[in-house]
């Protein structure tokens, strides 16, 4: 079935690492797609592959480390990784464009917020310098950046973290693209600053259309900013929903468990819920489903087989065999 | 960033006065001082005259002040092989090492900075493994045995280059060759892992993620980065290979310093071996200081302290 | 992000886990450093046994047998198996023999600049202070001394002989480890033990000598192995001048400052003894390398 008015289609993809301890799956068969205006969460824990599966989408697992092994995305009637690395470079920064975790390590500390911001406006646009230094300032400005004109020949460590992060922003927004990919945006921002990022970002997402792929393990982010949500677990989507569905109706055990974990308000409770065991390694996956060792609802088919998807609901998909058969 | 530098300044000066001090301290490990600055063929009475001129009676204190007051006037002694004060001496010669260093700086580069750029670029691959052994087999092997290998092919078995003299690009070819060989493997595998630490950067991710062709990045960004230790790092190797040319010129009879300094030796002309070292040591110093000003413009972080 | 991708160095992995023998092997020889042990191998044995393994009596002129080529070129013989130098003796023996003479500096000067290194640097990163402003603008003044030209200024001065060299080279050698190792130890004093210790009331040099030493002791091993090589390549180079071990004990840079005259017919007088130093300094190299691989955390997997 193709949904050919997605913006982005992600069908199976798979990526795997090659170490002296074995082939890490990373990302196996992963499916998921965005459409227009949109914003789709990926949770999950550390190691769970979300970071890995925003990498392939634009190609920048490196070999001979890692590769992409299987599956499709398609974007703007391509398959992104049939494309050549010509094409790709074209197509990074000015269709899609991604943000990183760490903004203290996310600008050359040796070139200027003036060169560094204006660089994806050279390579894509072909604009003289006065034009470039223009959009440089009216995108700082747009990023809520003080003094743009001070600002473009400054170095980054002059500058905190929260003021780098929007700074990164300008730089992946630039050429208005009509992806931004966002890693952990506001894991290392300071609590008050996270808000006021989300809340810019976005307003900048409601000007231009812009479909967003938010990576986080964070869930208030997820309730802020996401339309959707799909929840990783070792390498694989295992449920994917509205954001209200999967607060409101959360199936799959691990949902479920992540929920739980999230201390609630008003609620007196001796001990914050955890959840068991440890994440599993990526070398060596157990047969059948890998939350299972965890899973406090594991039958036995679990550790057999791994689930097929079920739909709950429309729109409402999850991978768990106590829901097997459409329950 | 001044005060950075006036630090880095009052540690060079602190060092060259410690270098003239240990320099002293050695004319006077041998017991008699005026003994051994002495021409080798001087009289009872020569020896004597120079005991005078050097203080020997008096305190060591007053013999140190001797001893400085005659280097900061530049007076650095008479060497007796060839009749003629030391600096001048050292002046003849010095060209013809400054030449020997800056072709084999030369080559190291050249050689260098392209292959640990390729190994890093393309680690784990087989030319990364190539690379690795060009490093190793660079710093293990013997200067001198590089040098009279090279002769024994390019010379003897080939006849394409000459053995010895100056004169033609041709006579610089394998001396060249063979000083900087050694530190070519050194920039090589320094090179690689400066630049793996780069490219390991986020920023870099990022400027991969803006659409910033790879070769660019490479080249532009992480080059940039990661030239900051390969800096330092020549320009210590390009002092070493100053100081460091005795061998290469014994083999190849290169008339420079360090050809000198061991013609000094079996001439026993002490004054010129004490003035030579003094001079490579401010040198280096003074390359020390130089560096540590230098990387102080190239990164911002500390320009802006 | 977490790294999936934990070492710079990777092997392709398969998933076929029928791996064929002889790669089996090349793994197994590609983690233990055999090379380089089986060279430093030979290389002790010759150091230390070596009276017992030569056939002819290195320092014995022998002007019939002057000359001759390795016993695979036409003139040579098995008697002289790498051929003899220019005044009759066998090079084999004198390569054995020299091989002793590399061995004693080597690692008498790794030893005992490295025991100085270790003191030095124990007390400037663990004591601070005053101490380690003194140690330390030592260290950077005798590392600004050029190393070539000061040795030969020494010789000049002390006269060459064995012992002399050994002097020399510890004094130029200790001011590395020193340094390498204070910064080794400042990373590990910060170490919660360390503070245990010094609560429990252990006296600083009980902390020094049984918490801090024995975690920089790696660097410490991994510097040696690796400073030996240079030791042999610098005692070597002097010896080349003729500045290093007198004559006519069997040096291996004297040997090949003899063959320098008659490079033009005799290339063997050279060539073996500059290939020794070659294989004993990689293989050290080697061996350094694998050590840190295997002892350093930073680089090992986790």
């Amino acid at each position: 079935m193709t949904h050919s008015h997605n913006l982005l289609e992600v069908k199976d993809l798979k990526t795997h690492f090659f170490t002296r301890r074995g082939v890490v799956k990373a990302v196996d068969g992963v499916s998921f797609h965005l459409n227009r205006g949109e914003t789709l969460g990926l949770v999950g824990e550390s190691g769970s592959g979300k970071s890995v599966t925003c990498f392939s989408i634009i190609r920048l697992v490196e070999k001979p480390a890692g590769e992409i092994v299987g599956g499709e995305v398609l974007f703007g009637g391509d398959n992104l990784l049939d494309l050549s690395e010509k094409q790709m470079d074209a197509l990074r920064g000015k269709n899609i464009s991604m943000v990183l975790q760490d903004p203290m390590t996310s600008l050359n500390p040796l070139f200027t917020i003036g060169f560094q911001v204006s660089e994806p406006y050279f390579i894509h646009q072909q604009l003289g310098k006065k034009a470039v230094r223009q959009k440089v300032q009216e995108m700082l400005k747009n990023l809520r950046i003080p003094s743009p004109e001070l600002r473009v020949h400054e170095y980054p460590h002059q500058m905190s973290g929260g003021m780098r992060q929007r700074i990164v922003s300008a730089m992946a927004l630039a050429c208005r693209p009509q992806i931004l990919i966002a890693d952990e945006p506001t894991t290392a921002l300071d609590v008050t600053i996270q808000a006021q990022y989300i809340r810019l970002l976005k307003e900048i997402q409601q000007q231009s259309d812009l479909a967003m792929i938010i990576v986080t393990h964070d869930f208030g982010i997820v309730a802020k900013a996401c339309d959707r949500v799909a929840v990783m677990y070792a390498g694989k989507i295992v449920e994917s929903a509205s954001t209200m569905e999967l607060f409101d109706y959360p199936t799959h055990p691990y949902t479920i468990a992540l929920m739980n974990s999230l201390p609630k308000m008003g609620a007196k409770v001796k001990r914050l819920y955890t959840i068991e065991g440890q994440p599993p390694d990526l070398s060596a996956l157990p047969q059948g489903c890998s939350f299972a060792p965890r899973c406090p609802q594991a039958i036995d088919i679990c550790s057999k087989e791994y689930p097929p998807q079920s739909i709950i609901r429309d729109g409402h998909t999850m991978s768990c065999w106590l829901f097997e058969k459409g329950n | 960033m001044q005060r950075y530098i006036l630090r880095r300044l009052v540690h060079a000066v602190i060092c060259l006065f410690a270098v003239t001090i240990i320099v002293f301290c050695l004319t006077h490990l041998s017991g008699d001082p005026a003994v051994l600055m002495s021409s080798p063929d001087a009289s009872k009475e020569d020896i004597q005259e120079m005991r005078e001129t050097m203080g020997v009676n008096k305190p060591l204190h007053v013999q140190y002040g001797i001893f400085l007051s005659e280097i900061l006037q530049g007076r650095f002694g008479t060497s007796y092989k060839w009749g003629k004060s030391c600096i001048e001496v050292w002046a003849e010669r010095f060209p013809n090492t400054l030449l020997l260093a800056a072709a084999a700086m030369a080559f190291t580069l050249i050689i260098g900075l392209p292959v640990g750029i390729l190994c890093a670029v393309k680690v784990g691959t087989w030319i990364d493994s190539i690379g690795k052994i060009f490093a190793l087999l660079g710093q293990s092997l013997p200067v001198f045995w590089v040098g009279l290998m090279l002769m024994l092919l390019f010379s003897v078995k080939l006849g394409w280059l000459p053995t010895s003299g100056t004169g033609t690009f041709w006579h610089l070819l394998m001396p060249a060759f063979t000083l900087g060989w050694y530190f070519a493997a050194a920039i090589t595998r320094l090179t690689r892992s400066s630049m793996l630490d780069v490219l390991d950067q986020d920023y870099i991710k990022m400027a991969r993620v803006k659409g910033v062709k790879k070769y660019n990045v490479v080249i532009r960004h992480a080059f940039k980065n990661a030239s900051i230790p390969i800096l330092t790092f020549a320009t210590m190797n390009f002092v070493f290979m100053l100081n460091g040319t005795v061998i290469t010129e014994t083999v190849f009879n290169w008339p420079g310093v360090g050809k000198m300094v061991v013609e000094a030796i079996s001439a026993r002309d002490f004054p010129l071996v004490q003035s030579t070292v003094l001079i490579a040591s401010f040198f280096f110093i003074f390359a020390n200081l130089t560096v540590d000003i230098l990387y102080s413009y190239i990164d911002p972080r500390i320009r802006y302290q | 992000m977490t790294s999936l991708v934990l070492d710079k160095d990777i092997d392709r992995g398969t998933e076929d886990r029928h791996q064929s023998i002889v790669r089996k092997i090349l793994i197994w020889m590609r983690r233990l450093p055999v090379f380089p042990v089986l060279i430093l191998g030979i290389f002790l044995i010759c150091g230390i046994f070596g009276d017992f393994l030569i056939s002819q009596d290195p320092l014995r002129n022998n002007l019939k047998q002057v000359l001759t080529p390795p016993f695979w070129q036409e003139g040579g013989s098995t008697d002289f198996l790498l051929g003899t130098d220019h005044l009759g003796r066998d090079i084999l023996s004198r390569l054995i023999s020299g091989a002793s003479v590399s061995l004693q500096v080597g690692f008498v000067v790794v030893i005992f600049a490295g025991a100085i290194g270790v003191i030095f640097g124990l007390i400037a990163g663990y004591l601070g202070g005053k101490a380690d402003t003194i140690i330390m603008r030592t260290c950077d003044i005798v590392l600004s001394m050029p190393y070539m030209m000061v040795a030969i200024a020494l010789v000049a001065i002390l006269g060459p002989s064995k012992n002399n060299l050994v002097i020399i080279l510890v004094v130029l050698g200790w001011a590395g480890y020193a340094r390498v190792l204070r910064s080794e130890v400042l990373r590990v004093k910060e170490g919660d033990f360390v503070h245990l210790a010094v609560l429990a009331g252990a006296s600083k040099i009980r902390v020094m000598a049984v918490h801090i030493f024995p975690n920089i002791v790696n660097t410490l091993i991994i510097m040696a192995t690796l400073q030996l090589g240079s030791v042999i390549i610098a005692e070597a180079g002097l010896s080349f001048l003729g500045l290093g071990v007198p004559p006519p004990e069997p040096a291996w840079g004297s040997m090949c400052a003899d063959g320098r005259d008659y490079m033009f017919d005799s290339w063997w007088i050279s060539f073996w003894p500059g290939l020794a130093i070659m294989l004993v300094v990689l293989s050290c190299n080697l061996l350094g390398d694998w050590l840190r691989v295997r002892l350093d955390p930073k680089f090992r997997q986790t």
